[in-house]
């Protein structure tokens, strides 16, 4: 057991961990800042499999942008006086049922695949690689998300505009 | 055990499932929107992940990124859908939201 | 740090790094010495220049400022260290108890996750990380959390506002900010912060600012959205005493406090740091190419490093003491100002500086002779623009002193010994 074993356990453990306080927690603004320690878990993995670019856009993305385009949504949306903001949940032990069912599923489903591995490089910076796919192979795939990014722009500002009388 | 893509695979199935469960019990659309983006990330996790054990290139990882890019404007126009209804109904608890004009 | 602690278990212990597997144990070991360093820095940078910024405070508003702790007051900022360390630790009765203590750590934490990238020498850098530049910003992301985090737990409606306003504020003008920063990537070719400084030569015509007018603009469009993003003056409405009482820290108080503004403290140097590494030529010393710093061994490496230290240093300081005069110069921005400039006008201009820096990049080679020639242009207006700046602080300085000459009789300089 390797100290990079180790240090992947605790990461999985961070990642896995908040995501279960982000499920069950019953503050919702707990949950939001549950689900920080979830990104930077990920981003964390994501070094763990030689993918530091993307890390950094998931840190930049999700920690910058979504996170707190959440925790902002979360706080606009409660009443100001009231810090415990509740989170009631319905139908609690199907919902767990269904949560172990799922696990045991997909983890098994992971497990007994013969999957064709192929062993890994070494680690190596991956920016030049991804400029290069994002430029040729994905190009297209590349343009349609840039169109899609203006579109979820204009329609989430037309979304929130307050209709004035005219 | 070295570490290898079954671990990966592994977390990001219960990161999934944790996702799966927040969508399905939670009456807050805030927080419906957390687990949609807990099932996002299980699934860039395993892009990833296949990316680097399966096939050796960047492939996955650029999947990854636009799952990320894709991520990040549906969380927009999301919580915009939410700030309307909450202008609307005065709150944001799914069951409320059951009349088509308000 | 890599190749540091290697060399420290070749030489010391005589044992192979890749192999002897307690490796893992001298390498924890060196990144936490490394990180008790970068602490130590940021402490003995934040408190002395607390009062550097009083003391500029108090000459530009024509009073003395602190003078009364130590010589020339240099030693007030271990005074006031002292006494926020002795003061009471409140915790509001209706606050958010995990949340309230979490936030501050949380903002610390993103501003000194930024170090670890921050080049100081030649190879005095913590880790070099191959996504240096976006790892910046992925880093003080975290800042945006912290601040949401203290305002909403402190439960006080100035506290959400500011907390509201700052974070606004600092998710905008992230944006002009990455996209100028981007500028001098397309020219180094690589994120890597280091690999962007060796891309730049000693001499003032090597830097990156004054390669096109495109990247001279976007020096200070970065100057710019960085100081909006460290909430400092004319961007810092989010803790204006007069608006907000103080914003998102309004209910912290003592050492809780001190971490707030320890962390915007830091951030002075940090902006200045990324401005002198990606513009300015960061540690490069006039005259010496980094390939004889790398090939330099014994003594002359070491004096070589801390020649290239020093002038890193006097760099950033000297942006630092700009920042600190644009606090006490400028009037604050209203919040919609604030927001209006930075997407009406700055993110636009900072576009079109990437697109001029494409297109630049793209059509003019290195050497040749547009090149010399904008580079020499750039340099006399950047030279120009920098000896007007001294002339007038000059000016300002000397009739303020004959001013307090005229007044009072006495002078405005006095030896350590003497109090007025």
């Amino acid at each position: 057991m390797s100290i990079a074993d180790i240090l992947f356990y605790c990461l999985a453990l961070l990642t896995v961990g908040s995501a279960a306080w982000v499920a069950f927690s019953r503050n919702i603004v707990h949950s939001a800042f549950a689900l920080l320690g979830t990104f930077f878990g990920v981003a964390g993995l994501y070094v763990f499999l030689s993918a530091d670019f993307l890390a950094v856009v998931q840190a930049l993305v999700y920690v910058g942008g979504i996170l707190v385009l959440i925790l902002f949504a979360v706080m606009l949306t409660g009443r100001i006086g009231d810090v415990q903001v509740t989170n009631r949940s319905a139908g609690l032990v199907p919902g767990l049922l269904l949560l172990v069912m799922m696990v045991a599923l997909l983890a098994g489903l992971a497990v007994n695949t013969p999957w064709p591995v192929s062993v890994p490089g070494p680690a190596s910076p991956t920016t030049a690689a991804m400029g290069d796919a994002l430029l040729s192979e994905y190009v297209l795939p590349f343009e349609v998300i840039s169109v899609l990014l203006i579109a979820a722009l204009i329609g989430a500002v037309t979304l929130v505009r307050k209709e004035e009388d005219r | 055990m070295t570490v290898g893509l079954v671990h990966y695979l592994v977390v990001a199935a219960a990161l999934f499932s944790l996702g799966l469960f927040t969508v399905l019990t939670r009456r807050n659309a805030v927080a419906i929107l957390m687990g949609v983006e807990l099932i996002l990330n299980a699934a860039n996790v395993n892009f990833a992940a296949f990316s680097r054990f399966t096939a050796q290139n960047v492939g996955g990882q650029v999947m990854a990124l636009f799952g990320i890019v894709l991520a990040a404007a549906e969380a927009c126009v999301a919580l915009a859908i939410v700030l309307a209804v909450f202008r609307t109904f005065r709150s944001v608890d799914v069951n409320d939201t059951d009349k088509l004009r308000g | 740090m890599r190749q540091l602690a290697d060399a420290l278990l070749v030489t010391l212990l005589g044992v192979d790094p890749a192999t002897w597997p307690y490796a893992w144990v001298v390498y924890g070991a060196v990144m936490l010495a490394s990180a008790a360093l970068a602490m130590t820095f940021v402490a003995l940078f934040a408190g002395p220049v607390t009062v550097v910024e009083r003391r500029v405070a108090g000459r530009m508003m024509s009073r003395i400022g602190p003078n009364r702790v130590g010589p020339q007051g240099v030693i007030q900022w271990l005074a006031d260290g002292l006494k926020c360390f002795l003061k009471e630790d409140l915790i509001p009765d209706a606050a958010d108890r995990p949340l309230f203590r979490l936030a501050p750590y949380l903002v610390f934490g993103g501003m000194f996750g930024t170090f670890v990238v921050l080049p100081f020498g030649a190879h005095l850098v913590a880790a070099d990380l191959n996504v240096g530049v976006l790892y910046l910003f992925a880093i003080s992301s975290i800042v945006v959390v912290g601040i949401l985090a203290a305002g909403w737990s402190s439960n006080s409606k100035w506290g959400l506002f500011g907390a509201f306003r700052s974070a606004a504020q600092i998710i905008s003008y992230e944006v002009p900010s990455a996209l100028s920063a981007l500028t001098v990537v397309l020219f180094a070719g690589t994120l890597s912060l280091q690999g962007i400084i060796r891309e730049q030569g000693g001499m003032p015509w090597d830097w990156f600012v004054v390669r096109t007018p495109f990247t001279f603009a976007a020096f200070f469009l970065f100057f710019t959205s960085a100081l909006a993003e460290g909430n400092r003056t004319p961007f810092d409405l989010p803790e204006a005493e007069s608006e907000l009482v103080a914003g998102y820290h309004t209910e912290y108080s003592g050492m809780r406090f001190l971490f707030f503004l320890f962390a915007e403290w830091a951030n002075l140097w940090i902006m200045s740091a990324v401005a002198t590494a990606c513009f300015l030529g960061g540690w490069n010393i006039p005259g010496v190419s980094p390939a004889t710093i790398d090939s330099a061994t014994g003594l002359s490496f070491w004096g070589l490093q801390l020649l290239s230290f020093i002038v890193f240093a006097a760099k950033t300081s000297a942006l630092v003491f700009i920042v600190i005069q644009l606090r006490w110069t400028l009037p604050r921005l209203r919040i919609d100002q604030l927001l209006e400039m930075c997407w009406k006008y700055l993110v636009p201009l900072s576009f079109a500086c990437l697109l001029g820096v494409m297109i630049w990049a793209w059509g003019v080679t290195v050497g040749s002779l547009v090149d010399l020639g904008m580079r020499l242009v750039m340099t006399c207006v950047g030279a120009g623009i920098a000896f007007h700046y001294a002339r007038r602080v000059r000016f300002n300085y000397m009739a303020d002193r004959d001013n307090y000459l005229k007044m009072t009789g006495k002078e405005l300089w006095y030896p350590p010994y003497r109090l007025p």
